[in-house]
């Protein structure tokens, strides 16, 4: 438990990785980067855990100065993932930028010397 | 105690269905597997005691993702 | 290479990450015990300095507010990017076509005959969605929110409507050229804010305004109107993501002349 989900963050980023050499089709290939960019943030959320007394860092039920999870971390994490989003968005404009070029969204048949 | 069994509990189920996804072949399937897996991960930054970053997950992850993907497959497919 | 020895390839490469990697992650500190003094630092000051009472919403646009000034613009620029992309093709197809003619709507995705209910309890549902993303975009620094969740909340409404009602309605309420003036506003807002704190003589992106009552809507300086600014633009830019993705589908249409 003291290295679990630093554990499953490589796991994840490594599977993602597999996903990411292996695939076939474009649309795949951007899911699976999907998931390389998740295990980015469970090991930055797991490294500013603390834990329990520990509460979230908003103070509004309870007073400042409670024990308190980092709350740099999820300032980081969470500008990622919306941003993470919209960079997804303009790599799918390019997926089919590529298709109407090329007719083919399959990564092994593109490629960028001609055959 | 039982909190860190929900802990362990989520974070298992997390790379269960981060394997799924990458392992889901084709990307119409795929997408489904891909908003579960975002939906899981809001459980498990909850779980980690981040509200904030929960909430953007869900927003992003269950509704714009998944909604910009399969406008993406509709259009590879109709234009075939 | 083929796709064999890829596989091969990266099987044992992805093998061998993972051992690195965890091999690394035994340096980090057990999993419950952070120890770095920032985080508990920033705790104990963010509420008494800035009279917010979330300090993450604090530490995004107030202490990192240059951090996350870079990271909108990032998100600016990466809708610029799709949207150049996306219209290419509509240039393209413009000058190959003949010009009255219009496409097809898309209609909603069940049969319209069939789904009054559908309509209606979307409705209300859109409405729900509009109040709730702009709640959680104006009490950012009160609670659980801010620009960055209301924004992407308040986009999801656009969609409910391309849902239910179908492409004519979903274009009426988007409006390529107001969103576009919506999502400047909100970026340039942002670095207008910081701008803002120079005049009045501190440094860029300073909290120059008066920092109010703890609790109350109108405190905590300049955090209040970036996060509404924030709000604005990411909101707007999902929207036009949104209408050029389905705008593309549109033009897979059947032809309706006039």
């Amino acid at each position: 438990m003291k290295f679990l989900p630093y554990a499953i963050a490589a796991w994840l980023f490594v599977i993602g990785l597999y996903g990411l050499a292996t695939s076939r089709h474009l649309v795949h290939l951007i899911l699976c980067l999907t998931v390389v960019q998740s295990s980015t943030y469970l090991v930055l959320l797991a490294i500013g855990f603390r834990n329990m007394p520990a509460q979230a860092p908003i103070f509004t039920d309870v007073p400042p100065g409670s024990p308190a999870v980092d709350p740099i971390v999820h300032s980081l994490t969470l500008t990622d993932i919306v941003v993470g989003a919209t960079v997804n968005a303009l790599l799918l404009s390019l997926t089919l930028n590529i298709w109407r070029k090329h007719r083919s969204i399959d990564p092994e048949k593109l490629s960028a010397f001609p055959r | 105690m039982s909190f860190q069994l929900f802990q362990v509990l989520t974070l298992s189920m997390v790379a269960v269905s981060g394997t799924a996804v990458v392992l889901t072949r084709n990307p119409k399937r795929q997408v489904f597997v891909a908003a579960i897996y975002g939906l899981l991960q809001s459980i498990l930054f909850y779980a980690l005691h981040s509200p904030d970053v929960a909430l953007s997950e869900i927003a992003v992850g269950a509704v714009a993702l998944p909604a910009l993907t399969l406008a993406t497959l509709a259009k590879l497919e109709k234009s075939k | 290479m083929n796709a064999a020895a890829r596989h091969v390839l990266i099987i044992l490469f992805g093998l061998g990450l993972l051992g690195f990697l965890l091999w690394g992650m035994t340096g980090l500190s057990p999993f419950g015990q952070y120890p770095g003094p920032y985080g508990d630092v920033l705790n104990s000051v963010a509420t008494a300095e800035r009279h917010t009472l979330n300090v993450v919403t604090a530490i995004n646009f107030d202490y990192r507010g240059f951090d996350t000034l870079g990271e909108e613009f990032i998100l600016f620029a990466s809708v610029a990017g799709a949207l150049l992309l996306m219209r290419h093709e509509q240039t393209e197809q413009e000058e190959a076509c003949e010009p009255h003619a219009t496409r097809e709507p898309i209609v909603g995705i069940i049969d319209p005959g069939a789904s009054d209910l559908t309509r209606a309890s979307a409705f209300v549902f859109i409405a729900a969605i509009l109040v709730f993303g702009c709640y959680i975009v104006l009490t950012g620094h009160l609670g659980v929110g801010g620009g960055f969740q209301g924004g992407v909340i308040l986009s999801s409404a656009w969609l409910l409507v391309f849902l239910a009602y179908g492409s004519k309605p979903f274009r009426q309420w988007s409006n390529q050229s107001a969103l576009e003036w919506f999502e400047a506003a909100g970026a340039g807002g942002y670095a207008l804010i910081g701008c803002f704190a120079l005049f009045v003589g501190g440094n860029f992106l300073k909290n120059v305004l008066p920092l109010g009552q703890t609790g109350h809507l109108l405190s905590s300086g300049t955090i209040f109107p970036i996060s509404c600014a924030v709000g604005v633009e990411v909101a707007a830019g999902f929207v036009l993501l949104y209408e050029e993705f389905f705008r593309a589908l549109e033009r897979e249409q059947p032809l309706r002349r006039p």
